[in-house]
């Protein structure tokens, strides 16, 4: 705790002496740097600079908490007032950094009362930089090294930092947006407060209207939302239920290529899979033509709706259940199945009785997943809807259409956060507060049961079906991007290849290379922080217990209901402005990604948790070991799979992602994903797939790669001692 | 290893959210390197009492004191205490050497220190030679000695051990609660052990602290509680105990009146009020009589004989309620039906309050 203390406040110090403490508009490097110019140069100073030489004294915070810490750390006290004084150091320090940054802004004042009270100021505020974000950082560290003195946390300094800084870093990035975004529902069209508008806007027939059961062409928006996000659910939960069992269990040679084959969807950008539907069933799609050349069958637009909407999902959805499926089917402790078996259960009833219900969590969690992940999803709908509008594609025109109805949008998506609310605690009545523990302290050996015939055959049935019209999916789309226009000339060329990835004299001129370099940089940024909080985040759930715990869980899982496309708006607005200016840079992007993926590292940690029994912690408490080795040496080494299916998805979704980031994407840091969905509005095909193509097989590369790094979990269960295809030793092949 | 020290618990009570408590106003010492027995049926508080030493829970109210020094608000990892957990809690991905390496690695030993130190803690349990399987791959017993092994090589002032051999075996649990009192011995440290096996409870302990419902309803000796019992429950818990109704009078210094059925004892009445009592009668202090003078002993039928080798098992209707008694004289085996005296001694029957 006193170290922590000690540390946090020596880091504070040394940055507010000196890193610049405002935003350095072309990067830190240009500052001189070698005479000591930039401590006082109004742009790059550091916060003490500018309180000295350009008379900003409320940046004193800054500069004095972190004394006030380093002398409560170094000045021998009793534990009781050392813990207070680093409280109030870090508390009061960032509060009133934080309030001098929301009341001085680029205009002076922010807030009229303000300017009211002290009358017009000089000071103008950009936003922060290096020097204020380490200074807020180590300050948070700080004021949860306070609370461990307290006796919060079990006293441990690494504990509540890891709930102090996932607190704060939540608020900003997840709660703040998305509040203010709320808050504009209560807005008419011009921006004021206007809450009868909003009830005109909830209660709206084109949102509850039940008119397709009585003929109509059309039911409400909601009810469609509802009833494409339960069906996706369902048969995602459904199929990755059948691929989990059959790769641990099946007993297959195939188990490896099927792996692999669950990973395509996900590291394929989502509207590439509409788009792939499109040239097979749509009007001018392969099958289509056939069938009318062929038959004189028309076909005709079914794929334009609820078919093909659910067709799509399917296949982008399925992956994620499964992702979380497989982790718990290989958590599941075997002792328990030999147990029902030795009790005379035979395997199918073992199947029903057993299995089926300690597979309960996991099952709840992907149908969860799978619910929110289809009310959120914007690409496929946009590509496929049609006519049938859901909430997420409604809130996007509502802002970008010819409506550019901020309130509007923010109304849907108060109601699209309702729904997942429903959906959130019906998933926790279901799981229950049922403990599912497997890997227990005692070690415990076993061979899991092969599954009974009859599930085998359904499993093999339904996941050889979805294989083969993937594999086709796949093969037909990628075509598209080896002829020259699809529907009309299908003679072979590699043109589009070309156009996109040329190299000319070592200098890239192809028109993809820019985006495609910056969408594997900032995905290789943001997916190890997406990691490591997320890890983090269920370590904390799931082995403390504070005040504020199951608030905070919620807040996590937010950003991940609501739709990319209304995080990007919010983004945008929260963070267009002092003294979190992040809009147009880079930062925003990664941000953006952390937040909205970390939802999913934090499920799957919980879950893998869920299976790790809490004395092996308590035996690393009472063996010395603070909270930081329990984490490190005890929880981290068993959740190595967990970590795995955090680092991939997060990495992918990041490379996949399109709704979140359209807004914020800039000349600069243009994304690949933006890049391909600008070709297609172009009608520019060939050039789409082809990008894509190359972004899908460097994705598989990376994950190749990750995956022989952070390797697999030994903890010595007996090897199944079958054919050559072993399933055992890989629970991280998924990746 | 001299370091042991005193644990004392000063008005403890354990609350979980709303007003039921786990542990209700305890206090108790645990001298220094003595092995002390937490003793109870499940759900009585020893195992959160235990937690509390430890510092995985922490007192709602009270202090908890080791070796002098007020713990009540630390972490466990810094106090100087470590616990043997009743699933063992080995960590599954590590081998037994890096399992009881654990504390020294994470205190920043140099390796091969750390090594040294556990293969001495492995060679100490008899497990030299089993350094490189994991947890999965050893026996119960193997498992349960990784566990001490891990728990000794901290070598701390203090030794926790929760229900450690309820996953064993009866045969390798006498052997084991053999081996632990003479580790314990050896090392002289200072144990706190969990058990609601009473039997094991009086085989290894200097003092049994007996717990019933949140609070401490005896402690002393293993002889102090099973010869002076100061209720029903702990008369009944610690040991097999016939309880019989009896009436008191004439009491006189530390004597008085005892009279059960048409029979009269002399006893010590313990503070027992005059009136209406109690009488735990231990089933081997019971002497069957073959005359029996109706003033002085019971006469009872046989319901019930058990031969069980090397003693004989009755249970015998008397006009006092049944009487469970153990016989060492298996040659002189009585047959149901049987009509015979019951000898009441002084050892071995204590006056309880009704």
């Amino acid at each position: 705790m006193r170290s922590a203390g000690l540390w946090s406040s020596a880091l504070a110090l040394a940055a507010a002496l000196l890193l610049p403490w405002y935003m350095v508009q072309d990067g830190i490097l240009v500052l001189s740097f070698s005479n000591g110019g930039w401590l006082t140069d109004p742009d790059g100073a550091p916060a003490l600079g500018l309180i000295l030489t350009d008379g900003r004294w409320w940046l004193w915070p800054a500069v004095l908490a972190p004394v006030l810490g380093l002398v409560a750390a170094l000045v021998p006290l009793p534990r009781p007032t050392r813990s207070w004084l680093f409280l109030l150091a870090g508390g009061v320090g960032l509060a009133l950094l934080a309030a001098q940054g929301w009341s001085i802004g680029p205009r002076g004042w922010m807030i009229l009362w303000l300017q009211g009270q002290f009358g017009e100021t000089e000071a103008r505020q950009y936003g922060i930089g290096w020097g204020g974000t380490v200074v807020s950082a180590a300050l948070c560290v700080l004021f949860a090294a306070g609370f461990a003195g307290r006796g919060a946390f079990r006293g441990d300094a690494f504990t509540a930092t890891v709930a102090v800084v996932l607190t704060i870093a939540i608020g900003v990035f997840t709660a703040l947006p998305i509040l203010q975004m709320m808050a504009g529902a209560f807005r008419d069209a011009g921006g004021a407060f206007a809450p009868t508008s909003a009830v005109t806007r909830l209660v709206d027939d084109r949102l509850w209207s039940l008119g397709c059961l009585a003929g109509a062409p059309r039911c409400g928006v909601v009810w469609n939302t509802l009833l494409l996000a339960l069906l996706t659910a369902t048969g995602t939960t459904a199929l990755g239920l059948a691929f989990a069992l059959l790769v641990t269990r099946g007993r297959l040679r195939l188990a490896r290529p099927l792996r692999w084959l669950t990973v395509l969807p996900i590291v394929t950008p989502p509207f590439i899979l509409g788009l792939g539907l499109i040239l097979i069933f749509g009007r001018s799609g392969l099958l289509s033509q056939a069938a009318s050349a062929w038959f004189g069958i028309e076909l005709g637009r079914w794929i334009y709706g609820l078919p093909g909407l659910l067709l799509a999902q399917l296949f982008a959805f399925t992956p994620i259940a499964f992702l979380v499926l497989i982790g718990v089917v290989e958590g599941l402790s075997p002792t328990l199945e030999e147990a029902s078996q030795t009790l005379r259960a035979d395997e199918k009833i073992t199947f029903r009785t057993v299995t089926l219900p300690l597979l309960l969590p996991g099952l709840a969690n992907a149908f969860l997943l799978g619910f929110v992940e289809s009310i959120a999803d914007f690409g496929n709908a946009v590509v496929l809807g049609g006519s049938f509008n859901v909430l997420a594609t409604e809130i996007f025109f509502a802002v970008v259409g010819a409506q550019a109805d901020a309130g509007r949008a923010a109304s849907l998506s108060l109601i699209l956060l309702v729904l997942t609310l429903v959906v959130f605690f019906l998933q926790q009545r279901a799981t229950g507060k049922k403990s599912y523990v497997s890997i227990s302290g005692k070690g415990d050996a076993g061979l899991p049961p092969p599954l009974p015939k009859g599930v085998r055959r359904l499993c093999l049935a339904v996941a050889g079906t979805w294989a083969a019209l993937t594999i086709g999916l796949y093969a037909l789309a990628f075509l598209g991007g080896f002829v020259e226009v699809w529907g009309r000339d299908y003679t072979p060329t590699l043109r589009h290849f070309v156009k996109a990835f040329s190299i000319e004299g070592g200098q890239f001129t192809g028109l993809a290379w820019n985006s495609v370099l910056t969408t594997l940089e900032l995905a290789a940024i943001s997916a190890p922080i997406t990691a490591a909080l997320g890890i983090l985040a269920a370590w904390l759930f799931s082995r403390t217990r504070f005040a504020g715990k199951g608030a905070l869980e919620f807040a996590t899982l937010l950003s991940f209901a609501v739709p990319g496309t209304v995080i990007g708006v919010a983004y945008l607005a929260a963070f267009n402005l002092p003294p979190l200016e992040l809009a147009g840079t880079g930062a925003i992007i990664v941000a953006c990604f952390v937040f909205r993926n970390l939802p999913v590292g934090l499920r799957s940690g919980m879950a893998a948790m869920a299976q790790i029994d809490g004395s092996l912690d308590e035996a690393s408490h009472t063996l010395g070991g603070g909270g930081m080795d329990a984490f490190r040496r005890v929880v981290l080494p068993l959740l190595r799979p967990a970590i795995v299916a955090g680092l991939t998805y997060s990495f992918v979704r990041a490379m996949t992602t399109v709704s979140a980031v359209i807004f914020l994407v800039t000349a600069e840091t243009e994304l690949a994903t933006v890049f391909i969905v600008n070709r297609i509005i172009n009608g520019d095909y060939g050039l789409a797939i082809s990008t894509s193509l190359v972004l899908i097989v460097l994705m598989l590369v990376v994950l190749g790669v990750m995956n022989l790094l952070v390797g697999s979990r030994r903890i010595g269960r007996r090897a199944v001692a079958v054919t050559a295809a072993s399933p055992a030793p890989l629970p991280g092949a998924v990746a | 290893m001299t370091r042991a020290a005193e644990v004392r618990f000063e008005n403890v009570t354990k609350r979980y959210g709303g007003t039921a408590k786990a542990v209700n106003d305890v206090s108790f010492t645990i001298p220094a390197g003595t092995l002390c027995t937490l003793l109870g049926p499940s759900g009585c508080g020893k195992t959160t009492t235990l937690r509390m030493i430890a510092g995985l829970e922490y007192p709602t109210e009270g202090r908890v004191l080791i070796g002098g020094k007020d713990v009540s608000a630390l972490p466990p990892a810094e106090r100087d205490v470590s616990m043997v957990f009743q699933s063992y809690a080995l960590f599954p991905h590590m081998n037994v050497l890096e399992n009881v390496g654990y504390g020294l690695t994470v205190s920043r030993q140099p390796k091969a220190k750390v090594r040294e130190a556990a293969r001495a803690a492995l060679d100490s349990v008899g497990l030299s030679g089993f350094e490189e399987r994991l947890p999965s791959e050893l026996s119960g017993g193997q498992q349960q000695r990784v566990a001490v092994a891990r728990a000794l090589v901290l070598e701390p002032s203090v030794l926790l051990f929760d229900e450690p051999l309820s996953n064993l075996d009866a045969r390798l649990r006498r052997r084991m609660r053999e081996e632990i009192r003479d580790l314990q011995q050896r090392l002289g440290v200072t144990v706190a052990y969990v058990t609601h096996d009473q039997a094991e409870a009086l085989a290894i302990s200097d003092k049994i602290i007996v717990m019933n419902q949140a609070v401490i309803a005896q402690e002393g000796t293993p002889r102090d509680l099973y010869e002076a019992p100061a209720n029903a429950f702990v008369a009944g818990f610690v040991g097999e105990a016939n309880r019989l109704p009896a009436t008191l009078s004439h009491r006189q210094g530390d004597m008085a009146q005892v009279t059960i059925g048409s029979a009269t004892l002399s006893l010590p009445h313990r503070g027992a009020a005059e009136g209406a009592v109690q009488l735990a009668v231990r089933p081997e202090a019971v002497e069957l009589l073959d005359v029996a003078d109706p003033a002085t002993t019971l006469r009872g039928t046989v319901a019930k004989a058990a031969y069980l080798g090397g003693l004989m098992e009755y249970t015998l209707t008397t006009e006092a309620g049944d009487v469970f008694v153990i016989d060492s004289h298996t040659q002189r085996q009585r047959g149901v039906g049987e009509v015979v005296g019951l000898g009441l001694g002084q050892r071995g029957i204590a006056v309880l309050p009704a």
